[in-house]
C-alpha cells in the first residue's frame, strides 16, 4: 500500500511534466537551439534561485499561509554578503552572514504569525516594504561590487559541467523532500495545513510548526540571495529580488500545492520552477519583446493551473 | 398512481470504490419515501446523482414524470423539479432570507437585483410554511432549524416537485423537528414527492409511507408503511441480527480507590460554572444533558483545549490540570471531538498518517517517521476497529462516516489512554456501527479504561453508561446511578418545573 501512495503521488507531482516537457520540445522546434548544453546549462542557472525561493514558499503554502517578503530578504541578504565579502581576510564570511540574515527575518515573520496570530499574508506583506527599506540601508541607497568576491564560485563555478547553483537548487529540493516525507515535522507541515485546530487538539505544536516554516523561508531567502550575490559579484538593495516572490509562489502553485493548504509536494515545486525558467528562457531565445514575455508567461501560468484541475476534477474525487 | 421519479440500474464508482450497483428506486407524488442504509451504502452518492452533482456509471436511467433526466448538471435536474437539503447547509448567514431563497436565482430587470420582488415572492413562501421570521430577517440570527426551512422555502420557490432531505433533524431541537414534520405534511399533502434520509427510527415511523433500504451500494427492498417494524429495517440494513444492541458485560469499579481522574470546581467564566466528578477504572460514566447545557465545553476544558478561570483536574492523586491537550495526552487523558470533520480528521491525509498522529513523536527515531510502525498500527486498527477500507494509504476523506469515526477513534486507543472521553461518539454513525462503537466502549471498560461519554440519546447512555452525570447550564445537576433511567435523567436536565 506504501506503492499505491508513492504511485499517486507520483502522478500528482508529474502533473505538470508532460506541460515542461512539451514547452522544451516547442522551444527546441522554433530556435534550434534550446536544448543545447550550453543553453540547458543557462536555463537550470536561471531557474536555481528561484527554485531554492520556491521550495521555502512551499513549506509556507502548505501549512496554509503565504511569504510574500522573500524577495526582500533576498536582496537585504545579498548586501550583507557582498558587504561582509569586503571585510579584508574574512570574505567568506559573507556566506553565513546571508543565510542569517534570511534566516533572522524568517523567524521574525514567524514569531508574529505563530505566537501573535497575525495573518500570513499582513505580516509578510509589511515585511516585503520594511526589509526592502532595510536593504536599502544597507548600502547606503547604492550598488555594491566586489570584483574578488571569495565565494563567487558559488555563482559561477561548476562540477563536472553542472553549475554549482544548479547542484544547490537540487540539493534544497532533496532536503525539503526528506523533511517533508521522512520526518514527523513534516507530517505536522501537513497536518497543520489540512486542519490547524484539529492538529491542535492532536496535541501537535502548532505554533513551533508555522515558526520554522516561515524561518525555513526566510533562510531559503537568504541562501537566494547569497547565490545571487555570488553570480553578480554585486547587490542592489532597490532593484535586486523585486517581484521574487511572485515567480516562487507561481512555481509552487504549478507545481500542484493547494494553495489552502495540506496537500502537494516539493517535486511539483521542482517541476513548476522549471516552467517559470523555460518559459523566460526560450521566449528570450525565440527574440520576443520584453513587454510580450510578460504576457505570455502570465498567460501560460494560468492557462497550466486551469488545465491541472480540469485533470484532478475528472479522477475520483468524494 | 403514475411515479413522479423513477431511477434504474443506477451504478457508480469511485476509482477502486463501488459505491453503487444497480440501484433501482421509484417515488410517488404526495409521498414520504424513506431511505435508510448504513454509513456508505450509498445513500447520498445516490441522492448526489439525483441532484446533478455526480454522473453514474452508463447504463442507468432516472425519469422525472416519465421524461428521462440527462445527468451531471444540477441545473437541468433544478429544471426538473428536483431539490436537495444537504446536511451541511448550504446558505449565505450575511444575507437575508428573501436574498438566500433566490441565491442563484435572483429576481432582476435589466441586470438590477430587484430586492422588492424577491421579498413580495418569498412572503407567501413563509406563510405557507407557517414561520414567524420576516423575508428580511439576516439568516445568520436565525437557529439551525430555522434555517433548515428556508432552505425548504428555497425549494418551494423553485417548484421543487420532488424534495430530498438528508437527516434534516440531527441537528433540531425537538420543537424545531415538530415544526418540521408539520411542514413535510402540508407538502405532502401539496402532492410533492419528500425522499427523506434518516437513521432515526421513530421518524421513520412517523412519516414514512414506504421505506427503501440500502446496503452496501446495493438495493435491498422496500417495506410498505404497514409492514415497518425496527428488527426488519434493522436486519435489511446490517444484513444480520442486532440481538445485544447495546452491550454491557463490564462491572464497573466503584470504590474510592479505583478513581482515575477527579474534576474540582471547572468553569470558565461563560458556559461551565463550578463543574466537578470523578472517574474510575473499568467505569462508563455519562454526561447528558440539553444541548448547550455546556457539557462539549466542559469536556474541552478538562481536555486543556480553552482557557479555564478555575478548576483543577487530578489523575490518580496528582495535579496533572492540562493547559494544552498536549498536556492532557501527556496526562493520559484523551477527547473524541463530536465535530469529527471540523474538529479531528485530516481529510486529505491517508488513514494511516491520521491513526499515527498522535504518536508520531513516540515512534520516531531522532525525528524520522517510523513508516513500518505507522502500518503496523494502521493494519491493526483497520483489523480490531473493523473500519470498511480498500488498505490504509487512501485518505480519511473518502471514507463514511461510521469509518471515519472509527479511523479518529483509532488514533487515541493508540495513546492507550488512562481515561477517554468521548463526545456524541454514535452522531452521523449508522446503526452497524453505532452497535459496533458500543461494544468498543464496553471492552474498553473490561480492560480497565476510565470512559466519559457524552450524549444526546437518552437509550444509548443508558444501554451503556453505569452511572450518568446530567448537566443543566453549566453545572451538574445531578448524579443518576444503576438502575440508570431516562426518567429520572429528563426530570434533571430540565430541572424543577416552577411553580
Amino acid at each position: 500500500m506504501q506503492n499505491a501512495e508513492r504511485v499517486r503521488t507520483l502522478i500528482r507531482a508529474a502533473g505538470m511534466l508532460p506541460v515542461l516537457i512539451l514547452l522544451a520540445i516547442g522551444f527546441e522546434l522554433l530556435t534550434g537551439r534550446f536544448l543545447s548544453v550550453n543553453n540547458l546549462s543557462i536555463v537550470t542557472q536561471q531557474a536555481s534561485i528561484n527554485i531554492v525561493l520556491a521550495a521555502g514558499m512551499t513549506f509556507v503554502i502548505l501549512t496554509g499561509g503565504i511569504d510574500l517578503s522573500v524577495g526582500s530578504i533576498l536582496a537585504t541578504a545579498a548586501m550583507g554578503a557582498v558587504i561582509a565579502s569586503l571585510w579584508p581576510g574574512m570574505g567568506w564570511l559573507g556566506v553565513p552572514i546571508g543565510l542569517l540574515i534570511g534566516l533572522a527575518f524568517g523567524i521574525v515573520n514567524g514569531l508574529m504569525v505563530a505566537y501573535l496570530g497575525l495573518p500570513p499574508f499582513i505580516v509578510t506583506l509589511g515585511a516585503l516594504t520594511a526589509v526592502r527599506g532595510v536593504a536599502r540601508l544597507l548600502g547606503e541607497d547604492t550598488t555594491v561590487f566586489n570584483a574578488d568576491l571569495p565565494f563567487a564560485v558559488i555563482g559561477n563555478g561548476t562540477v563536472f559541467g553542472i553549475p554549482i547553483l544548479a547542484i544547490i537548487a537540487l540539493a534544497v529540493i532533496l532536503a525539503s523532500w526528506f523533511i517533508l516525507r521522512r520526518t514527523v515535522l513534516g507530517t505536522w507541515i501537513y497536518a497543520v495545513g489540512g486542519n490547524q485546530e484539529a492538529a491542535r487538539l492532536t496535541g501537535i505544536k502548532v505554533s513551533l510548526v508555522l515558526l520554522f516554516v516561515y524561518s525555513m523561508s526566510g533562510l531559503m531567502a537568504g541562501l537566494g540571495g547569497v547565490m545571487s550575490a555570488a553570480r553578480l559579484y554585486a547587490a542592489n538593495g532597490l532593484q535586486l529580488g523585486q517581484a521574487y516572490e511572485l515567480d516562487a509562489i507561481a512555481a509552487v502553485i504549478l507545481g500542484g500545492t493547494s494553495f489552502v493548504g495540506g496537500v502537494g509536494s516539493i517535486w511539483g515545486t521542482l517541476i513548476g520552477g522549471l516552467i517559470i525558467a523555460v518559459l523566460s528562457n526560450g521566449l528570450i531565445l525565440t527574440g520576443v519583446s520584453d513587454i510580450w514575455q510578460f504576457i505570455i508567461k502570465g498567460l501560460v501560468i494560468i492557462a497550466a493551473v486551469a488545465l491541472d484541475r480540469y485533470r484532478l476534477s475528472g479522477g475520483a474525487r468524494t | 398512481m403514475a411515479p413522479v421519479l423513477e431511477m434504474q440500474g443506477i451504478a457508480k464508482t469511485f476509482g477502486p470504490v463501488r459505491a453503487l450497483r444497480g440501484v433501482s428506486l421509484t417515488v410517488h407524488p404526495g409521498e414520504v419515501h424513506a431511505l435508510m442504509g448504513e454509513n456508505g451504502a450509498g445513500k447520498s452518492t445516490l441522492m448526489k446523482i439525483l441532484s446533478g452533482a455526480y454522473v453514474p456509471d452508463p447504463g442507468g436511467e432516472v425519469r422525472v414524470n416519465g421524461q428521462p433526466m440527462p445527468f451531471g448538471n444540477p441545473k437541468t435536474s433544478k429544471d426538473f423539479g428536483i431539490a436537495v437539503i444537504y446536511q451541511e447547509l448550504s446558505l449565505a448567514p450575511n444575507l437575508t432570507v428573501a436574498e438566500n431563497v433566490f441565491l442563484g436565482n435572483e429576481r432582476a430587470s435589466r441586470g438590477v437585483v430587484d430586492r422588492r420582488a424577491m421579498r413580495e415572492e418569498t412572503e407567501p413562501l413563509l406563510r405557507q410554511l407557517g414561520v414567524s421570521f420576516s423575508p428580511t430577517t439576516q439568516v445568520g440570527s436565525l437557529s439551525l432549524g430555522e434555517r433548515q426551512l428556508v432552505e425548504i422555502a428555497r425549494a418551494l420557490s423553485t417548484n421543487a416537485r420532488i424534495i430530498v432531505m438528508d437527516e434534516p433533524t440531527t441537528s433540531l431541537s425537538s420543537r424545531e423537528t415538530e415544526k418540521l414534520f408539520e411542514v413535510i405534511a402540508r407538502m405532502k399533502a401539496d402532492g410533492i414527492a419528500v425522499i427523506y434520509i434518516s437513521h432515526r427510527m421513530e421518524e421513520i415511523y412517523r412519516l414514512s409511507d414506504r421505506c427503501s433500504v440500502l446496503r452496501d451500494g446495493s438495493y435491498v427492498g422496500t417495506l410498505d408503511r404497514d409492514e415497518l417494524s425496527a428488527a426488519k429495517l434493522v436486519a435489511m440494513m446490517v444484513g444480520r441480527d442486532l440481538s445485544s444492541f447495546y452491550k454491557k458485560d463490564h462491572v464497573p469499579h466503584d470504590a474510592p480507590r479505583d478513581i482515575v481522574m477527579t474534576v474540582e470546581g471547572m468553569s470558565d467564566g461563560r458556559l461551565v460554572s463550578d463543574c466537578s466528578l470523578t472517574v474510575h477504572r473499568g467505569e462508563v460514566l455519562g454526561i447528558a444533558g440539553l444541548v448547550g447545557s455546556g457539557r462539549t465545553e466542559l469536556a474541552r476544558l478538562i481536555y486543556g483545549a480553552d482557557a479555564r478561570t478555575s478548576g483543577r483536574v487530578t489523575m490518580l492523586g496528582q495535579d496533572v490540570t492540562p493547559k494544552t491537550p498536549r498536556e492532557a495526552l501527556d496526562a493520559g487523558i484523551v477527547y473524541l471531538t463530536e465535530d469529527r470533520k471540523g474538529l479531528g480528521l485530516f481529510l486529505d491525509m491517508s488513514i494511516s498518517d491520521n491513526v499515527s498522529m498522535c504518536v508520531l513523536e513516540r515512534d520516531a527515531k531522532s525525528g524520522l517517521r517510523d513508516f513500518g510502525r505507522a502500518a503496523e498500527r494502521a493494519a491493526r486498527s483497520l483489523k480490531g476497529l473493523a473500519i470498511k477500507a480498500p488498505n490504509a494509504a487512501i485518505t480519511v476523506g473518502a471514507l463514511s462516516g461510521g469509518n471515519q469515526q472509527k479511523v479518529l477513534l483509532a488514533r487515541l486507543l493508540e495513546l492507550e489512554p488512562k481515561v477517554i472521553i468521548l463526545d456524541e461518539p454514535t452522531r452521523g454513525v449508522d446503526v452497524g456501527a453505532k452497535s459496533e462503537i458500543y461494544r468498543l466502549i464496553d471492552d474498553l471498560a473490561k480492560r480497565g479504561m476510565a470512559v466519559v461519554m457524552i450524549s444526546s440519546e437518552l437509550p444509548e447512555i443508558v444501554g451503556v453508561a453505569d452511572r450518568v452525570l446530567v448537566m443543566r447550564e453549566g453545572r451538574i445537576a445531578g448524579e443518576v446511578r444503576a438502575p440508570v433511567e431516562q426518567e429520572a435523567i429528563m426530570a434533571l436536565s430540565v430541572g424543577p418545573v416552577a411553580a
